[in-house]
């Protein structure tokens, strides 16, 4: 009988705010790492949803089919969608020691580890002034997918770009020149 | 081979319930059952499904009018969770009596009070003695296959009653995840059309549904129930149809790691999957632990059961329901039921998890079988165990 032990899965968490898509994002980036043949589960936080309201999503990716079904709790990453989400909710709970959170921020790597006494490896990228000049809204979801692919490289820009497409055909083209941006501007700690 | 898509269980019930080709769906939105109706509205809408569509006021309505339908010889599904299936509680009783193969997807949700729209399966096990056949789906591709399979054995002429697919409320019904949906002229191949030798039909006037006369009415009883247990052969004769043509074998239980196992764990549902990878860890760290999923609850699966546990030193039930003031989980009592003619078996323990949303984890797993251990080593007085209290 198969030893499911030990599966190799990545976990990511998604902080937004009710209407800001995260929920879309955590859809959008499982079905194209399935699309590339992966496995993946996108699962919003079940509940009502408040629009405004701190929302979470989650995405698991493994080369192998995913067993487990219970809640994520210890991510390997965490992508924030909007920076005042971190002042309501502590957006590193439970992020593992060698795991990753990825922010859209003005301010820069060491001043987001200090206001919130982050250990962990943290990625930035000014997310909300890409969507406003790319897609003209402060809807940051796409690009901070762009964001995850180049921090993870769990799946590719065009995989994600198709998805775009097919979630959001009216807008597909801003949404993925805005995700293109943030693959090059996110900047990682340590590089 | 279908086509493997990233596809949201309940959508992809949704369209399993459209390769079917239903004639009539008629069904009342509750959450987490909505997106499967909300998506077949939509196929209808668009005319990308030729059924009619019937929208009605209540669970009550939808059931009755799934019970007119089928009576006149029409396919029909509808899908509900919770209240909406509490609601449809006395028209069940009705589509299985009258032998009418309905079939319906149920998202597994909390009763109320207090006010729950999450995942347990308390709702089902409400209705364990509707007369319907019925059946836990783990996964979405479980999901999307025993949907097709269930037209198939309800509508069989020797069975003729009607079919539940229990899938796990959100924890199931919400997640996108990889299946193969099949081609239309597959499922085509694989699913006859429904045409019942008897049915309302103006042409040739019949009476469904008189009274049942005390004369006659323990008769039809035994009849029904004979049908039931007589679905038993018929579903293993579907589920080896749809290996030969599909290459996904199903069983009434599904065994992991259960050879040698001195503990087995038993539930249905999606929490498998989990319990899986926890027996796993506990394999690994030398504990003797096995899984034994229950696929088909009803007919309930007596020797695929025994056989399953018989060498076992316990048995470890996970209920997500709990029977107040009764002896536990329904699973529970009718796993110790059916062990009690043998003559060695293994002790039964209960365990209640689950309830309301409640996640179950790989530690709850782990407790579980820790609970087992000193049970057996040490005896115990609880007639059961309710997991990841807070107090």
């Amino acid at each position: 009988m198969e030893d499911l032990s030990a599966q190799n899965i990545t976990e990511i968490r998604w902080h937004g705010r009710g209407g800001q898509g995260a929920v879309a994002s955590a859809q959008m980036f499982a079905l194209a790492a399935i699309e590339d043949g992966k496995y993946a589960q996108a699962f919003p936080s079940f509940g009502p949803e408040r629009r405004g309201a701190p929302v979470m999503a989650f995405t698991r990716i493994s080369d192998e089919f995913i067993f487990i079904r219970s809640g994520i709790t210890s991510p390997d990453i965490v992508v924030v969608l909007d920076p005042s989400v971190m002042s309501a909710v502590d957006t590193t709970e439970g992020l593992s020691p060698d795991g990753t959170l990825i922010v859209n921020t003005r301010k820069t790597i060491s001043e987001v580890k200090q206001e919130f006494k982050i250990s962990q490896k943290v990625c930035i990228v000014n997310a909300s002034k890409i969507a406003h000049e790319e897609i003209g809204r402060p809807i940051t979801n796409t690009t901070m997918m762009g964001a995850l692919s180049r921090v993870s490289g769990l799946v590719s820009i065009d995989s994600l770009a198709k998805q775009v497409e097919e979630m959001f055909p009216q807008v597909a083209e801003k949404n993925v020149n805005a995700m293109k941006r943030a693959y090059s501007e996110t900047i990682l700690e340590g590089e | 081979m279908g086509k493997r898509v990233g596809l949201e269980v309940s959508f992809a019930i949704s369209e399993a319930a459209k390769l079917c080709r239903p004639d009539v769906i008629a069904a009342y939105p509750i959450t987490p059952q909505t997106h499967i109706v909300e998506e077949l509205a939509r196929m209808v809408a668009d005319g990308e499904l030729d059924s009619e569509f019937i929208m009605v006021e209540s669970e009550h309505s939808a059931m009755s009018a799934c019970c007119g339908a089928s009576a006149a010889g029409a396919r029909t599904f509808t899908a509900t969770a919770s209240q909406g299936l509490a609601l449809m509680h006395e028209v069940l009783f009705i589509a299985s009596g009258l032998r009418l193969p309905v079939v319906m997807a149920v998202a597994n949700r909390a009763l109320s009070a207090p006010l729950s729209i999450w995942g347990d399966q308390s709702d089902i096990m409400a209705e364990r003695d509707c007369g319907w056949i019925q059946v836990f789906a783990e996964t979405g591709q479980e999901s999307f296959d025993l949907t097709i399979q269930s037209f198939k054995w309800a509508e069989d002429e020797r069975v003729l009653t009607p079919s539940i697919v229990n899938i796990d409320g959100f924890t199931l019904s919400h997640v996108i995840e990889p299946l193969f949906v099949e081609s239309q002229e597959d499922i085509d191949s694989f699913l006859p059309p429904f045409n019942p030798k008897l049915k309302l039909d103006p042409e040739n006037p019949v009476s469904i549904g008189p009274v049942g006369f005390p004369e006659i009415y323990t008769e039809i009883k035994k009849q029904q129930n004979e049908a039931i247990l007589g679905a038993y052969p018929v579903i293993l004769e579907v589920w080896e149809d749809f290996a030969l043509k599909f290459g996904r074998k199903y069983s009434p239980v599904e065994k992991f790691m259960t050879e040698d196992a001195e503990i087995i764990i038993n539930l249905a549902g999606s929490i498998s999957g989990t319990a899986k990878v926890a027996v796993s860890k506990m394999r690994k760290s030398g504990k003797k632990v096995g899984l034994l999923t229950t696929r088909l609850w009803r007919p309930y699966p007596f020797n695929d059961i025994r056989d399953a546990v018989q060498n076992a030193k316990a048995v470890a039930v996970v209920d997500r329901c709990l029977s107040f003031g009764g002896p536990g989980g329904p699973m529970c009592s009718e796993l110790r039921s059916a062990l009690y003619p043998l003559e060695k078996k293994p002790l039964t323990i209960g365990f209640i998890a689950g309830l309301g949303g409640r996640d179950v984890t790989i530690e709850d797993f782990t407790q579980i079988v820790e609970i087992a251990e000193r049970a057996l080593s040490e005896g115990f007085e609880e007639e059961y165990f309710m997991i990841g209290v807070r107090e």
